[in-house]
């Protein structure tokens, strides 16, 4: 340790569940930069909650992965960053411990599930932020706080510590101001970790290039479609203007799979989650469970009183699809739907460097705007094939519709992490 | 087609508990998921069987535990270094 | 032959503990059993969020030995699942398990049949799981019930071998274990002497009937029980009229006795899915680079060749690992000279009376055993002393005493065979003839028993230290002169 960094920040948006006031640092990279991390990954004696009732008080014994690279760089870990319980949502309203406001437009939603990361990097908090995207959790928020995000490719960053959610799509990924600094960020955090059976020996060392002459960009025409708001659609259409500009050829393709991305992806998480949320039962951590009560008594009511809606809704919808003659129909079809959304990609990829669209289909919705789940599921129809493909996106602020933020998403070959990178700094130069 | 009764089901097995307050909003949201749902039929394809990464595994070697304060700390209940759980006869 | 109508079908899933140093998914030691609850666990073991298995790399070794030795077949490609269910013993509330993909499938195991001669019981598959933890069960109906977990035993490597039902008696279900335990046991990658290595599930039925599953045999000797139980609990209620219900029921090992497992717990349900956090395994081509050590059947075929074993001391000498090695460290160092005696030795008198003290056979060194066989093979001491050395020897180990050689034991107490020259042996053969003057009658008269009982007297006399032979010999002559 060589230092301490004193944060007392006005929380005026909800940002943060937890905050250090006095944050040690060491040297390094990032020496005494304060970086907030999302409440999902796990912090060696720092409140580690998921924004869930049913964490709360849980002191992680250890540390991330992530976390640990982070501290070896010397940042100072601020704080752990508001989001929707345990990932599962898209505006941040779904904490347990009410929603983080958008430093844009108080009256909208940040986005989430990385909500909380993104209004503390949006509101000049701290200058960069971890977050996790399962279906979208870093490039949504950071498309609706007007912040870089970025989704790295599966098995680049360590997934040891960070709560699982849904284990076959998530990643850590870093959220910053800058495309430099999520870069920045990004080399601190990549590489192999032996504790994650996913984990890929591609460490990240890689300095942003604006020089993008010759690459070719697909323009999937599903990321225009139905859906997709006009306005949001046609500022995304002129960044992608300022890429041809800058030496770049569009190139129309097809993501014909994307009819079934969504459901693809609902039941791959929903499966998952609810097998992975069964842990939290009131015996090892979080509220007490009756112990005077036979277990499944016992556990039903401290789930039942901890969990949100959405939490609760999920896990039974991944219960039933994984319950006795039903597999086949699910989770296997979702399966078989990841490999024809890969193979559709490696298509695409053959013939284009880049894939660019919007990162959402709207800007950032008025707070409790939605209400009925199905309608906010489908808000991630552009984030999620990243996600079941495994390839990295990154999101990057490219103009404003109605005044808000809309962020420009590009997504690329698997392990391709820093064109993708590389691009959307190209085109934060030519705008800045 | 899920009725209340499914729901009352899944939600047991899920031991997440539903109130009988409940049951109708979640019966008539599972139903328009699952309708969703049902474009997977459309899917066609086989199982993946290739993976890229196979075979990860670790040496046999031990590794320090965690000593027991810190496994019992975050636990409610415990008893004499045990953690304290719910009846199950 | 037993009745067609009264056929037995057992088939067994037995559990078994592999002997890593640390365990399945993590790097806690698998050393626990000495320890406080709770102190052998990490983030990962005890399911803490966020935490991720890594396989043990010995343990799918270990598992494919034994795949190896029971001539099952690995599968090209096998992966692990969650297999859902809560429990307080569970700590992430799923079991990483193998499902559809088992590590691998089919194989043998050959016993000695009821009708004698080998039969090859069936095997299904062989799958690697973790263990749960341990729940103890605490206070009473007044003042609440509740449990207590221990979780250092969750994560401890386990392989399931799930045998095909082709066991038909109790005895052969036994005799399955027994030779399943000693392969293993030969396989170094298990320890029968660790409290609840191995466990039990057994399903059986009477043909033609439902089948029952019996859960919770914690050791291999309950399993004969808890059948035996069963064949008689299920033939009584055929007998009966009545219907055998489909169920799970529980062995109370202190009762002997199955208890139906029935009560408003849910259905399982277990909703399988593929471990995602786990890469499938391709380890087929290991196979051929697994050597295997020498099995008990080719042990017993060795002892019966090299050593002139009967087959059935060659079957108890070979049915457990150390009881093998023992033996041959006994005979070593005059195999031909020694082997005939010791065998008998070990494989009846020693196993007897350490089964009488509940003794460990690693309490007794083999250079001991070699000395008392080496006495008796001498005709130092008669079969009788040699029995009294052997007890002697037993005792002071178990007792912790002072351990003396079989020599030092001879000799203190004086056992060392009276030979014929000597005077006491004439003058027991003198009293005893004098002292019973009714049995020189009898012998006289012919009957037979006369001499039986004064070699008895004798015997008395001498304390045993008599030679049986030499003093036949020297009481007929006796006898005899007196006739004479
Ligand atoms: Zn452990």
């Amino acid at each position: 340790m060589s230092g301490e960094i004193a944060f007392n920040p006005d929380d005026k948006y909800n940002a943060f569940l937890t905050t250090c006031r006095k944050a040690p640092h060491g040297t390094g990279k990032l020496a005494g930069v304060a970086v907030a991390v999302k409440d999902n990954i796990s912090t060696l004696n720092i409140e580690t909650t998921c924004a869930s009732k049913i964490l709360k008080g849980y002191i992680p014994p250890y540390d991330a992965h992530a976390v640990g690279l982070l501290k070896s760089e010397g940042a100072a870990i601020v704080g752990k960053t508001n989001m929707d319980e345990f990932g599962m949502g898209t505006t941040t309203e779904n904490s347990g411990f009410g929603p983080t406001l958008n430093p844009c437009d108080t009256t909208r939603v940040p986005g989430g599930s990385s909500g909380g990361s993104a209004a503390a990097v949006a509101a000049g908090m701290v200058r960069m932020a971890l977050g996790t995207d399962t279906g979208g959790s870093i490039r949504c928020p950071a498309a609706f706080c007007g912040i870089v995000g970025l989704k790295p490719s599966y098995g680049r960053v360590s997934r040891y510590g960070l709560i699982a959610y849904s284990n076959s799509l998530e990643q850590i990924g870093p959220m910053g101001k800058t495309v430099t600094d999520v870069s920045t960020l990004m080399g601190v955090i990549a590489g192999y970790d032996r504790h994650d059976t996913s984990s890929l020996n591609k460490p990240y060392n890689h300095t942003p290039k604006a020089d993008i002459k010759g690459l070719r960009i697909g323009i999937p025409q599903e990321y225009f479609g139905k859906g997709v708001d006009s306005q949001v659609a046609a500022v995304v259409k002129k960044a992608i203007g300022r890429l041809e500009e800058l030496g770049a050829t569009t190139v129309p393709c097809s993501i014909p799979s994307m009819e079934y991305a969504l459901a693809a992806y609902y039941v791959t998480c929903t499966c998952e989650a609810s097998s992975n949320l069964a842990r939290f039962d009131g015996v090892r951590y979080g509220p007490a469970a009756d112990t005077k009560k036979s277990w499944h008594d016992a556990y039903q009511e401290v789930r039942s009183a901890a969990f949100g809606p959405e939490v609760r809704r999920r896990i039974m919808l991944g219960t039933f699809a994984l319950s006795s003659g039903y597999y086949g129909k699910y989770y296997a079809k979702a399966q078989i739907a990841r490999e024809n959304i890969k193979a559709d990609f490696n298509r695409i990829f053959a013939d284009v460097d880049v894939i660019a669209g919007p990162t959402m289909p709207t800007i950032a919705f008025k707070l409790k705007e939605k209400s009925d789940p199905l309608s906010m599921y489908l808000a991630d129809i552009l984030t999620v094939p990243a996600n079941l493909a495994g390839i990295p996106a990154i999101s990057v602020p490219c103009g404003k519709s109605e005044g808000m933020p809309v962020g420009l998403q590009i997504m690329g070959r698997m392990f391709d992490d820093e064109r993708v990178v590389d691009v959307a700094y190209a085109y934060e130069q030519a705008v800045n | 087609m899920v009725t209340e009764k499914d729901v009352q089901h899944i939600a047991e097995l899920a031991d997440v508990g539903v109130s009988s307050g409940e049951l109708g909003t979640f019966t008539h949201q599972f139903n328009a998921i699952i309708e969703y749902f049902d474009i997977l039929d459309r899917v066609e394809g086989k199982c993946p069987v290739t993976r890229d990464l196979f075979n990860i595994l670790r040496e046999d070697e031990i590794e320090p535990s965690l000593p027991q304060e810190e496994v019992l700390r975050n636990a409610p209940a415990k008893e004499d270094g045990f953690i304290k759980a719910p009846r199950v006869m | 032959m037993v009745d067609a109508e009264d056929q037995v079908i057992v088939g067994l899933e037995v559990h078994c503990q592999l002997d890593t140093k640390s365990k399945l998914f993590c790097g806690c030691s698998t050393d626990y059993r000495s320890d406080g609850p709770n102190t052998h666990v990490c983030p990962i073991c005890l399911g803490l969020p966020g935490a991720m298995p890594a396989l043990n790399k010995r343990a799918i070794q270990y598992a494919m030995k034994v795949a190896k030795a029971l001539n099952c077949e690995v599968l090209n490609e096998s992966e692990f699942s969650r297999k859902n269910y809560f429990y307080p013993d569970l700590d992430k509330a799923y079991q990483i398990t193998q499902y559809d993909k088992p590590l691998a499938e089919g194989g043998y195991v050959e016993i000695e049949s009821d009708e004698g001669g080998e039969r090859k019981i069936r095997l299904t598959r062989i799958h690697v799981e973790e263990d749960p933890g341990r729940l103890v069960h605490m206070g009473n109906v007044e003042r609440g019930k509740y449990s207590l977990v221990d979780y250092n035993r969750a994560g401890i490597p386990l392989i399931e071998i799930v045998s095909e039902p082709d066991m038909r008696s109790p005895k052969e279900a036994r005799k399955f274990l027994n030779k399943l335990r000693a392969k293993l046991e030969y396989l170094s990658v298990f320890d029968s002497e660790k409290e609840g290595s191995l466990r039990v599930d057994a399903n059986i039925s009477i043909k033609g009937n439902e089948r029952v599953e019996v859960k919770n045999i914690t050791s291999y000797k309950g399993v004969e029980k808890a059948l035996l139980f069963e064949v008689t609990r299920q033939k009584n209620l055929i007998r009966r009229g009545q219907k055998i219900e489909r169920e799970t029921r529980h062995y109370l090992e202190a009762r002997g006795v199955t208890q139906s497992a029935r009560s408003k717990e849910q259905e399982n349900d277990y909703r399988y899915f593929p471990e995602p956090d786990l890469r499938p395994l391709r380890v087929k081509s290991w196979v051929d680079g697994i050597i295997l050590p020498e099995l008990p059947d080719a042990r017993r075929e060795r002892f019966i060749a090299e050593y002139g074993c009967s087959l059935n001391h060659a079957r108890t000498l070979t049915g457990e690992l150390k009881l093998a090695n023992f033996f041959e460290k006994v005979v070593a160092s005059d195999k031909a000279g020694l082997a005939p005696l010791a065998s008998t030795w070990i494989a009846d008198t020693l196993i007897g009376e350490l089964n009488y003290r509940d003794m460990s056979l690693d309490k007794v060194e083999p250079a001991a055993m070699t000395g008392l066989v080496l006495l008796l093979k001498a005709g130092t001491i008669t079969d009788k002393s040699g029995v009294e050395v052997l007890r002697v020897m037993l005792d002071q180990r178990l007792k912790n005493e002072t351990v003396e050689t079989p020599d030092a034991i001879v000799k203190r107490l004086n056992l060392a065979k009276t030979t014929g020259d000597s005077g006491a042996i004439a003058a027991a053969v003198e009293a005893a003839i004098t002292e019973n003057p009714k049995a020189l009658e009898d012998y006289r008269a012919g009957k037979g028993g006369a001499l039986n009982f004064l070699v008895g007297q004798v015997m008395k006399k001498t304390r045993g230290k008599a030679d049986p032979a030499e003093l036949n010999r020297m009481l007929t002559e006796a006898l005899k002169k007196r006739e004479a």
